[in-house]
């Protein structure tokens, strides 16, 4: 597969451009093939009970009939076109029904990913600098349980302490009325962006720990502390940029996660996001929702990939070479 | 909580040395380390607990035995649910069908995903692009959202669930074995079996597979705890095979609304399920630490 390497970083970018596009272009088959495809979308959304009419008028309006290849293509036109479809359960086009929630859900990501990244830096090479002692040791082993607990297991234990039980400081519900914005309702953020920072945070902290110590042993760091350049110097400007190589890799990755684990944290606090309207769309079997919002979490997770590719080898100068 | 990146971490670094080390002696020198005993006694806890809990059960789990959401006392030690059931008698009954959905799932992906994982690092061609880019694609999805379309279209079943689970454990399950096993691969008692005719399935089982078992028992033991995430969270988002069965996930949901007037209902299950992912994250931890411990130790030898 020689076409697969050469061109230097620009080849390379552009080959990561064109795999992103065949990944989501096998994606959207996948979601469409899987929820059209599978059994009978007509008879799940409506249910054993269904009169044989309602099933043909449910039938033409999915447009069943005609073969499958004709329906997704269809399908993605559509959705190349930001026709994402008629929602079964608000009869309303899709892109009304979730713009308001995207927003909201965006606002919540972009949040909890500012918070939690430099806070996992900071964490991950302060433990660094203090290998094997108390905070090292302490925040290793905190990180690990963190790390271990589903979210949705977290956001309820904040719930329990800090709203409902033993302290009554936070709203435990978080909804976001139509109309408003969620930066209208500060208090309501803490408790999800919280849960999301837990989520992801023991990640970005192990990494940047791990990646930080390889640095702190490797000669070109001895070499600038031998040049005798201040010790601030030495992390900051030597020992910091290149620790932070793989960690761009696991933070894309982590907020490419955070696409995926708002649907729960939102269901817990009652968010009004796009994750709270997938819960909802699945239960309704709302399948033109479903479809949208899985290809809309699906392109997140592939572009935030795409985009640690392209920093890893912008900010690592060594790994060019592999080109 | 999160899928693929802990076990890449894991096992960066890890050079292969020989012999390679048994899984049993590995596990038996991981227990040395207190994070591994204390995961370990949390897990086995949990687990004699979802296996056995149902003999203990005071009640049914789905009579009614009180008021509903009645503080502790009477009848009812923990107190009684949003339906006036038994909470403790519920919480006994609510580990089995997750752990057991988890450990089945867990295994099949572990199977699928080592099996395909070995394949593409031994092919050494085309075989391994289509299989691992194959793979991108099922990982481009967060793992509950495949599980909540699968449930959407099929029905929220015991094997939809399982499937979905199995699925995408299997690409992350796949990446690691096949990272692990690339460098194998080049060895040259690989070349040397070749050369014998050894036919290559026993290559793949025979050869490659015991040289990669530490780095695929610290992922089992990751992947395992993101099962019981998953299949937690789905039963808390009201997807579950039996919606009016008790299910630690399921209770937490149904009881979270009275928190501040029965918190029993949604504390007891929580902590448990807290213990038991901790359990197998710590477990997965001391393995992982052993593991490379002796690497070190073989590197400068």
């Amino acid at each position: 597969m020689n076409w697969l390497r050469g061109g230097g970083i620009a080849g390379f970018i552009v080959r990561r451009l064109l795999l992103a596009v065949v990944v989501l272009f096998l994606v959207s088959v996948l979601v469409f093939a899987s929820t059209q495809a599978l059994g009978n979308p007509a008879r799940a959304i409506l249910g054993r009970n269904a009169t044989p009419a309602s099933l043909a008028a449910l039938s033409a309006q999915l447009h069943l009939g005609q073969p499958f290849v004709t329906q997704y293509w269809d399908w993605l036109k559509g959705l190349l076109h930001g026709n994402l479809g008629i929602s079964l359960a608000a009869q309303q086009p899709v892109t009304k029904v979730i713009s308001a929630r995207l927003v909201n859900s965006a606002a919540l990501v972009v949040l909890s990913g500012a918070i939690s990244i430099p806070l996992s830096i900071a964490i991950g090479s302060w433990a660094a600098l203090r290998r094997e002692k108390l905070f090292d040791t302490a925040s290793s082993t905190l990180l690990l349980v963190l790390a271990a607990l589903p979210e949705f297991v977290v956001a309820v234990v904040l719930v329990i302490l800090l709203s409902t039980t033993v302290f009554h400081w936070l709203p435990a519900i978080s909804p976001i009325p139509p109309g408003s914005r969620p930066w209208d309702h500060g208090k309501a953020l803490i408790l999800p962006t919280a849960t999301l920072v837990i989520a992801v945070a023991p990640y970005v902290a192990r990494v940047m720990r791990a990646s930080m110590i390889e640095v702190l042993e490797s000669d070109y760091v001895e070499m600038a502390r031998l040049k005798g350049l201040p010790e601030r110097t030495v992390l900051i400007r030597h020992a910091l940029p290149n620790a932070l190589g793989p960690v761009f890799q696991v933070i894309a990755i982590n907020l490419a996660y955070l696409a995926g684990g708002i649907v729960v944290v939102e269901y817990v606090f009652n968010y009004t996001g796009i994750g709270s309207a997938l819960q909802d769309a699945v239960i309704n079997h709302d399948i033109p929702l479903v479809q949208a919002l899985a290809m809309i979490i699906a392109a997140v997770y592939v572009v935030l990939n795409l985009l640690a590719d392209v920093a890893t080898i912008l900010v690592t100068p060594r790994l060019r070479t592999r080109l | 909580m999160n899928p693929g990146t802990g076990g890449a971490v894991a096992t960066a670094g890890l050079e292969l040395a020989t012999p390679p080390v048994k899984p049993s002696s590995l596990f038996r020198r991981s227990l040395r380390l207190w994070r591994t005993r204390i995961g370990v006694a949390l897990v086995l806890i949990l687990v004699l607990l979802a296996i056995f809990g149902p003999y203990l059960a005071p009640h049914s789990p789905d009579a009614f035995i009180g008021a509903p959401n009645s503080s502790p006392g009477g009848k009812a030690v923990l107190g009684t649910d949003y339906l006036g059931q038994d909470v403790l008698s519920r919480f006994l009954y609510g580990g089995r069908s997750i752990l057991f959905m988890a450990i089945i799932a867990t295994g099949i992906g572990l199977i699928a995903g080592v099996a395909i994982g070995l394949i593409a690092a031994y092919s050494r061609n085309a075989v391994d692009d289509v299989l691992m880019r194959g793979m991108d694609v099922i990982m481009a999805f967060p793992q509950i959202m495949l599980a909540l379309v699968a449930v959407t279209v099929i029905g929220a079943h015991a094997w939809v669930i399982v499937a979905a689970i199995a699925l995408t454990t299997a690409p992350r399950v796949a990446r690691v074995t096949r990272g692990t096993a690339q460098p194998v691969v080049e060895r040259d008692f690989v070349a040397a079996t070749e050369a014998m005719g050894v036919p290559r399935w026993r290559i793949l089982t025979g050869e490659l597979l015991p040289n990669i078992l530490g780095p695929l028992m610290v992922e089992s033991s990751l992947r395992l705890t993101y099962s019981i995430g998953v299949i937690a969270a789905l039963a808390f988002l009201g997807l579950s095979p039996n919606p009016n069965s008790a299910n630690w996930g399921t209770m937490i949901n149904e009881n979270e609304i009275a928190l501040s007037v029965q918190p029993w209902g949604v504390v007891i299950p929580v902590i448990a399920l807290a213990a038991l992912t901790m359990g197998t994250g710590l477990m997965g931890d001391g393995i992982a630490r052993t593991a490379a411990g002796i690497d070190r130790a073989r590197g400068e030898e």
